[in-house]
Parts: structure tokens; sequence; C-alpha cells
């Protein structure tokens, strides 16, 4: 008695989950990229893909529904479903941040960026190894290392904090940039909330492996 | 009420082994069951669970060659020495296949009374009605209560041998896989009638169905056979920790279905 089908199952969703979060990641990072680049197509794509995600996300809710119902899962299987449907949520709202970005883009349009995006590229890249390396730990039941990639969330608090007293340099200096300087401090909050997702997800994760609620925030 | 009150008050076992022969079929059983709530005993076929429940009524005592260890308290007084027809006044019990006598509904329930002294109709009536409106019976079969308990369903004849158990006021009631013969619609109104009842009653089920355990009990035990093949105590709990928490591998192992 091991349960295969039902392993087979859980599998199916882990992998599912863990696909969504590469897409996720993938968007974020690039969302950033094309509002260097000024890349217009680019944005387009992500916003466009965000419906992908959003159905995948659906996919999962509805594979645990599923399993919830005909394998009657219990203790440590149960924290499991549980949170895989907790974190693709996350993941999803994640999902839209970068799309968030990506329309912000748009918004900016063909106008040229008042000055390099200052540490916006850096707060994505720790945002988006946070995430990366929260999967990672949920894949290894690993809540030592999820406790510890959430202490990471203070560092990029940090660099918004950072970011945002920049920007009202820029409007200081010439009132016409408070529009960009508006939306360039959305898109430096919009990856202050990745990291705060991500702590989410290390809560989760501290869930399941160990049965105890935890507050990271 | 203080620890000691509660320990007085319940159902609970101190190091209780209990051997058929040269056989330990329970080995050195502790608990204490908590009064008016509903306790699980769960754990694969072997491990004990129903010998654990008839220890507490001395069923057990009926087979042969059969001795035990330690002790079984009922409000803090050994079963042990308890008049056996008083014990069973005291500790009802409720089996895996409805088993009511072939006599009539009121016959049924009026059984028990009449042979603890209530000889009086009228009063045999108060009693029989009481039983089975507590049993949810009642409304079914109160236009023909001189028919046959055997006519009744299968589900209704499992009430009705509940209200037969609770006709002489027991203070706890023991339920040995109560429902495993019985339709989900059945098994459904048994699981309610339960959760009434330990309002005024302190019941022990052993199941088989660890979705039944999870649904209807407060607190659930695990129990499992040792490399001797003796049934051991694993682990006891409030069901939400079993079911969601458990602190031993190997009730985690069973409950997930992983076991063996």
């Amino acid at each position: 008695m091991t349960r295969e089908i039902f392993n087979k199952e859980l599998r199916e969703v882990k992998d599912k989950l863990f696909q969504v979060t590469g897409d996720v990641r993938r968007n974020l990072k690039l969302s950033v990229r094309y509002l260097e680049k000024r890349d217009m197509t680019g944005a387009k794509m992500i916003v466009e893909s965000d419906e992908i995600i959003n159905l995948k996300v659906l996919e999962i809710e509805d594979l645990c529904l599923s399993i919830i119902a005909t394998q009657q899962p219990v203790a440590s299987d149960l924290r499991l479903l549980f949170s895989i449907l907790q974190i693709s949520t996350e993941i999803e709202r994640i999902g839209d941040y970068a799309k968030g970005i990506a329309r912000i883009s748009l918004k900016i349009g063909s106008e040229s960026l008042i000055r390099p995006l200052i540490d916006i590229p850096g707060m994505e890249q720790l945002a988006g190894q946070m995430l990366s390396d929260a999967i990672t730990a949920f894949t290894e039941d690993n809540a030592v290392a999820a406790e510890s990639i959430s202490r990471r969330d203070a560092r990029i608090d940090a660099m918004y904090n950072q970011v945002h007293r920049e920007l009202l340099t820029f409007v200081m200096e010439k009132r016409s940039n408070i529009n960009q300087t508006i939306m360039l401090d959305w898109v430096a909050h919009n990856l202050e909330r990745v990291g705060d997702r991500v702590t989410n997800i290390c809560e989760r994760i501290i869930f399941t492996v160990t049965g105890n609620s935890v507050d990271l925030n | 009420m203080n620890k000691l009150e509660t320990e007085a008050k319940g159902m609970s076992t101190q190091n209780y082994s209990l051997f058929y022969g040269g056989f330990k079929a329970l080995n050195r059983i502790s608990i204490q069951i908590p009064s008016n709530r509903i306790t699980a005993f769960i754990g694969p076929s072997g491990c004990g669970k129903s010998s654990f429940l008839r220890s507490f009524n001395r069923m057990n005592d009926l087979i042969p060659g059969v001795t035990t260890e330690g002790k079984v308290c009922i409000d803090g007084r050994n079963v042990a020495d308890e008049d056996v027809v008083q014990l069973r006044k005291k500790v009802g019990m409720v089996f895996q296949r409805p088993n009511p006598f072939p006599k009539s509904v009121f016959e049924n329930v009026a059984y028990g009374p009449k042979l603890h002294g209530v000889k009086n109709r009228s009063d045999l009536a108060v009693v029989v009605e009481k039983s089975l409106k507590r049993a949810a019976l009642w409304n079914e079969v109160k236009d023909d209560l001189h028919k046959s308990g055997m006519s009744l369903s299968g589900g209704q004849q499992q009430r009705l041998c509940i209200a037969r158990a609770i006709a002489v006021e027991p203070e706890v009631i023991l339920m040995d896989e109560p429902a495993s013969a019985l339709d989900p619609v059945a098994t459904l109104k048994i699981e309610e009638l339960m959760n009434e009842l330990k309002a005024n009653y302190t019941i022990a089920i052993v199941t088989h169905n660890m979705q039944q355990a999870a649904r209807v009990s407060d607190y659930t035990a695990f129990m499992l056979t040792d490399e001797n093949r003796a049934g051991n105590l694993i682990e006891f709990g409030t069901t939400k920790q079993i079911f969601t928490t458990p602190s031993d591998t190997r009730t985690e192992d069973y409950i997930t279905g992983r076991f063996g």
C-alpha cells in the first residue's frame, strides 16, 4: 500500500507549480529588461502571456481540488496540497506584478527614461533569485532555507526606500519629471511586493514541513 | 473541574496488557479518555483496537484463557472489581452488525430497564420513548412500536441498538465499527447521532474508516502491533492534531496510506 496513483498526482501538481514559477520568473526578468531597453513589443508579449500564467494557476487549483476530493489527503499530504494552493496564488500575483511593470513600460511609451533605472534592475535580480530559491526550498522540503531566504526581503525593502528617495529628487530637480517618476516608483513598488510574496511562500514552506504557522513578514 | 476530578470521571487504563493464553495482544497501554467526548481508535487489522475497547466492559472475560495486567478504570474504579452486570449497565456497547433481539421495537428498548428492575409499563413507555428519541429513531417507529425490530432497515436497526444501549442510562457507549455494515446515508445518520449523544455520554469508537474517525471524533488514538504482534498505543491526541500534524512517523505513514 504505497499509493502510487496519489504519489503520481502529487508529482504532477508539483511539476506544474514548478513550471509556472519558471514562467513568472522569466516574465519578471524580461519586464524590467524591456523597460530598460524600451522594447514595446516585448512588453506587450508579457502582458499577453500573463493570461497563460493565470490559466496554468487555475489548472493547479483544479488539480488540487480533484486530489483532495478523490484521495482524501491528511497530515503532511494535506499540508502540502493546502500550501500548493496558496503558493500558486502568490505566484499568480507575482505574475501580475510583472504584467504591471510591462504595462508601465507601455505607458511610458517612446519617451526616453529620465535617468537610468538606478537600483530597479538590482531589485528585480534579488527578488527573482529569492523566488527561484524559495521554489527550490519547497521542492526539497527545506524549512531552514526558507527561513533564511525570507530574510533577504529586508534588503529589497531597503533598496526600494533608496529608489523612492532618489526618484523624489528627480521630481525636485524638474517638475515635468513627475509622471515618469510616479510610474518608476510603481515599478519599484511592484518589485518590493514580490519580496513580500516570496516571504509568504517561505511561510508556506515552513508550514508544509513542520506544521507550524509562522509570520516572517 | 481539576485534573484529578477529570480522571476520576473518565475512562482510563494504566499499563494495561491483555493476553490470549500465552499470546500478548495488548502491551502496557496507558490512556485517559476524555469524558463527554468521542474518542476514535484507529489502526490496522489485528492491532488490538477491538480487544482494547472490550476491556472497558469486560467482554474479553467471556473468552477462555484471557488474562490481564495493569488497570482499566471507569470513574476511578477498576472494572475488575465491579459487578459485571452493573458494569455493563454503565458501559453500553454497539456492534458492527446491528443485532436487535427478535422482539418488538418496544421490547428491544425495554429489555435493559426491565432487567434492572423497571416493571411498571408506563415507566417503561417513558424510557422507551426517551431512548428512541435520543437515538433519533422515534419519528420513524412511533406509529408501530410493536413491529419486530428485525423488520427495520439496517440503519434503523443500528439506531435501535443504540436506543437499547442508552435505555439503561449508561455513562459510556462503546462502538465497534458501528457503521461498517451501513450505506452512506445511514452512516451519516449514525455519525450525527454520535455527535448529539456526546453531550450525555462518553463515546469510544473503533473504526477502520479513517475519514469517519476524522469526521466524528474529538480525539484519536492510533494503535499498531510491535515486532511480537502485541498491540501498542502509538499516539493519542486531538483528532485535528493527529490528522494534520501527527508527531509519530508511524501515525503519519498509516493515516496517509503509506503504511507497510
